[in-house]
């Protein structure tokens, strides 16, 4: 030990860089082990504004609230209603989003299926065209058509309750897709005419149209396919919302799908989903300012994911002023993905339930991303489906504990004057007044 | 032969009719007249039928096409022929971006030229291209097969998986992952074929076949300046 004359020098504790942090330390090492970029599933993990810092203000004297359990709060929504012959007539305004066969097994599929089925809502196909088990347990089918167009064909086209054109994905906007060797399995390879095992590209621009005008004219092109008979949904991430909805709306879609930057995906690579995107608190009122300003909203429905995960971010999302919601990295959650039951198998594949998110390699203990026949064997579609239900029915449940509470017959009467905001951040991109205050940056009328 | 005036009655109308015939119909040639550019003309048909277009069309004409055959008495605009399952679409004049973009099967003739990206993300179809076609043609091409009887763009087959090309002419630049290939007996054959069923008169031997190189198939970071 160091001394000045007889006084010992004492040690300060071991301090760690904020800069360099552990985890940027061990991706630098990662990084300059492989020489490849860091490939994951999942959502933005980072510390993000979210609707966590949004509350509701309930009833007071000014306002009445309902009877919980005896009068009624309805939950049912229509999507579709500009220029479809057969709107999609939803029970609950949650929805389960795209994901694809290939990512997902097809038990899991069909858990989705049936779970959506249960609880009155849609479930929807992913990049890897429409199985037969998923459209047989689903009542409402949405059918994705993306940029790859594998296994797009008239024939399933048809087959759908919905068509959802992806422009982009919250977890990586502007970006394609990607689904490794480990995944290609025979069945995998041939829905998407692909060799077995390549590692699957998927473009991240669709091959025959650019910009809105050229959108407008594919919009016509399915809809005259289809006999205008479904609706056609036109996803964007939440990168320009106001914009991007505006052109949407212009093209002529029925409802947008706007998803922000912690919804998931099958595999991206991490600085694309921790850096590209918004988070989903920010994307909605610039949305709904479009849909207001062009004097749309509610004829063209707006369906909000990324991150939702409770019957409060439901709430949320339709007080801003969303018509629904949909749920994805939540509904493998309640299927069973990163359950703690198989903590020592995520350990040997040196992680830990809660933060598996090597989806792609395709070892899912818990059989579900995964198109490994042993490991698939683990999950039951039918129970995974009775989970799903549940979830869904609980969400549903809380959703309208909530709007009761405020007064509320439908969960599409909660309103931005229901919320406060808990952060300044939170209060700015919500437009809603900072707790305690009747003021929020940027508000009309204020010089703050 | 039942005739429709596309500006007099509409397009709804005209594939509202195609839709509903059927396998065994007895309606099977039909013409369509004043087409003036009007986009997804004739898309979605799944019947045995022929139609005949008398002038040139914008976007998607024979979008998603099973079984029909259409005839273009003009020149169409991008995307013809898109996503096409089965059957055969044939161009008189020329055709605008992404010609037979991700089609599955069927086979699409272009007599006169075509313009960039012809053939992307081809599932297996087929398409002869009487004249020349633009660049960035047959990227990300899968499978089938992508005949040039003129001269190709710039970076043709680019990230190509499995899809067949030939050329006849001068190729400006091949994309990533795209190599010149050995002529082999079956491919002769396979050409004489396509040749005949596009009523072209060139010689198989005239042509050189492209086709991917595979490095890109699984990451390499070896490679990563192809990317």
């Amino acid at each position: 030990m160091n001394k000045i004359g007889k006084t010992k020098i004492p040690h300060t504790t071991p301090r760690y860089s904020a800069t360099f942090s552990n985890d940027i330390n061990s991706d630098i090492r990662r990084a300059a082990a492989t020489g490849i970029y860091d490939i994951r599933g999942g959502g933005a993990k980072r510390k993000l504004p979210t609707f966590d810092d949004l509350l509701f203000l309930g009833a007071s004297i000014s306002r009445y609230p309902l009877e919980g359990y005896r009068e009624k709060c309805e939950t049912s929504v229509t999507i579709g209603t500009r220029y479809a012959k057969n709107p999609i007539e939803l029970d609950i305004p949650i929805t389960i989003a795209g994901m694809s066969f290939g990512a997902l097994s097809g038990p899991a599929k069909e858990a989705l299926g049936r779970g959506a089925s249960a609880a009155g809502t849609s479930t929807t196909t992913g990049d890897g065209g429409m199985t037969p088990e998923e459209r047989g347990h689903s009542s409402k089918l949405v059918y994705q058509y993306l940029p790859s167009r594998y296994g797009m064909n008239p024939d399933d086209l048809r087959k759908a309750d919905a068509i959802e054109i992806v422009v982009g994905q919250g977890a990586k906007p502007g970006g394609g897709g990607m689904l490794l060797g480990q995944k290609i399995s025979d069945r995998v390879a041939e829905m998407r005419n692909l060799p077995t095992g390549i590692d699957q590209r998927s473009a991240c621009r669709h091959p025959d149209w650019t910009g809105p005008d050229d959108l407008e004219i594919k919009i016509l092109e399915l809809r005259e396919i289809t006999g205008w008979k479904v609706p056609i949904y036109v996803k964007v991430a939440g990168a320009r919302p106001y914009y991007d909805t505006t052109l949407a709306i212009k093209a002529g879609a029925d409802a947008i799908v706007l998803d922000g930057m912690q919804g998931g995906t099958a595999a991206t690579q991490d600085v694309f989903i921790e850096h590209v995107g918004q988070p989903t608190l920010a994307i909605v009122r610039p949305a709904v300012q479009a849909l207001q300003d062009l004097g749309m909203h509610r004829e063209v429905q707006l369906i909000l994911s990324g991150g939702i995960r409770n019957g409060a971010d439901v709430a949320k999302a339709l007080a801003l002023g969303a018509d629904a919601v949909a749920i994805g990295s939540a509904a493998l959650i309640a299927l069973g993905d990163n359950d703690p039951i198989y903590e020592e198998e995520y350990n040997k594949l040196g992680t830990t339930a809660g933060a598996y998110d090597d989806w792609h390699e395709g070892m899912d203990p818990a059989g579900i991303t995964t198109q490994d026949t042993e490991l698939m064997k683990r999950f039951d579609p039918i129970e995974g489906g009775r989970r799903l239900r549940n979830y869904l029915k609980v969400m549903t449940l809380e959703a309208q504990t909530i709007a009761r509470a405020c007064g509320k017959n439908h969960l599409h009467n909660l309103e931005p004057e229901d919320l406060v905001a808990l952060t300044i951040e939170a209060a700015a991109m919500a437009q809603v007044p900072l707790a305690g205050t009747d003021w929020y940056p940027g508000k009309p009328g204020t010089s703050y | 032969m039942l005739e429709f005036d596309l500006q007099e009655n509409g397009l709804r109308k005209l594939n509202s009719a195609l839709h509903d015939q059927k396998e065994n119909s007895n309606q099977t040639v039909w013409k369509v007249t004043n087409p003036k550019g009007s986009h997804s003309i004739a898309v979605g048909i799944d019947a045995p039928i022929e139609v005949n277009i008398e002038g040139s069309t914008g976007y998607y004409c024979g979008g998603m096409n099973k079984q029909a055959n259409i005839n273009v008495k003009g020149s169409v605009g991008p995307g013809v022929a898109e996503n096409m399952m089965s059957g055969k679409v044939v161009i008189d004049g020329d055709a605008s971006q992404y010609a037979g973009a991700t089609g599955h099967g069927g086979l699409l003739v272009i007599k006169g030229n075509a313009s960039s990206r012809c053939g992307i993300s081809m599932k297996g179809i087929n398409i002869v291209v009487h004249g020349n076609i633009g660049h960035m043609s047959a990227f990300m091409a899968q499978s089938g097969n992508l005949v040039v009887c003129g001269d190709a763009g710039d970076a043709l087959g680019d990230s190509l998986y499995e899809a067949k090309l030939f050329v006849r002419g001068k190729v400006k630049s091949l994309g990533a992952d795209c190599e010149k290939k050995e002529m082999r007996p079956e491919h002769l054959e396979l050409l004489e074929q396509l040749l005949s069923d596009a009523e072209c008169d060139a010689k198989p031997e005239e042509f050189t076949r492209y086709g991917s190189a595979r490095k890109l198939y699984n990451f390499n970071i070896d490679n990563s300046d192809a990317y």
